[in-house]
């Protein structure tokens, strides 16, 4: 995780477009500024990026669902929890199932474990839109480099 | 109780008005068959996708939200067509009886 480029997931170890599931790996770094406020001599990621790592993973999944035909853009949190403390060091299992394929949304719930253990959950929902200028091959190059698999992605090979 | 028979599209108003009741945080009894969804009851787009959501779950069906987006757009169709609660519930049940017919 770089928590301050707001890269949450560092490698997809599972994607199963059948069953609209993805896990996915998160480490949070031993150092980073987001902990010199949070707290000062206390680190702790805050709760608000733990729902965002809820969010990229579920976002990469709606991708990988889609084809890369559209973007999905965080539009609700719904029931998040928090159920424990995530400090720095801590190797994070993140996993999200897609609940609904609406038109023009999605509606996905998402988890974070930690040794088994459940830190956090959310029920995430996205608008799903046509991808801005410029954003399509920037998302790609991101979900290749943490192995999403793209062989069904479509558009333009890299 | 109503003497009236519940048609569906009378049965569906009832539903879709408690979701967008419960969804939009609206009165209930602001909310009429003749109601437009945005002109009238002020539900915004984000809004609408929340009370899709709703809806979709609900009926188990996919409201084509994107496609009467698209039309509505485009000038080929009528918002109202669309917004109008008592419309909205017709394309609902139409929807629902397509899905029992597949």
């Amino acid at each position: 995780m770089r928590l301050e480029y707001f890269e949450m997931i560092d490698q997809v170890v599972h994607l199963d477009r059948a069953a609209g599931r993805i896990e996915a790996l998160a480490v949070v770094p031993d150092a980073s500024p987001v902990f010199e406020g949070h707290f000062p001599g206390h680190p702790l990621v805050p709760g608000v990026l733990l729902a965002e790592t809820m969010a990229q993973a579920s976002g990469y999944l709606v991708l990988a669902h889609l084809g890369f035909a559209q973007m999905p853009f965080l539009m609700a949190v719904d029931k998040a929890r928090f159920r424990s403390f995530v400090g720095p060091g801590a190797t994070l299992n993140v996993a999200a199932s897609l609940e609904h394929d609406g038109s023009g949304y999605a509606v996905t719930k998402a988890t974070i474990r930690h040794a088994g253990k459940l830190l956090a959950d959310a029920e995430l929902r996205f608008r799903t839109m046509p991808f801005p200028d410029g954003l399509d091959a920037p998302m790609r190059a991101r979900a290749r480099a943490i192995g999403l698999p793209m062989e069904d992605a479509g558009g333009v090979a890299p | 109780m109503s003497d009236q028979p519940i048609t569906g599209t009378s049965a569906t108003f009832d539903r879709v008005a408690d979701i967008i009741a419960d969804t939009a945080d609206i009165p209930r009894d602001k909310i009429t068959p003749e109601s437009h969804a945005i002109d009238d009851l002020g539900i915004d787009s984000l809004a609408f996708l929340d009370i899709a959501f709703a809806v979709d779950k609900a009926f188990g069906i996919k409201l084509p939200l994107e496609r009467w987006t698209q039309e509505v757009n485009e000038g080929k169709v009528p918002a109202e067509e669309y917004f109008v609660l008592k419309n909205l519930c017709a394309r609902i049940d139409g929807l629902v009886a397509e899905k029992a017919k597949a």
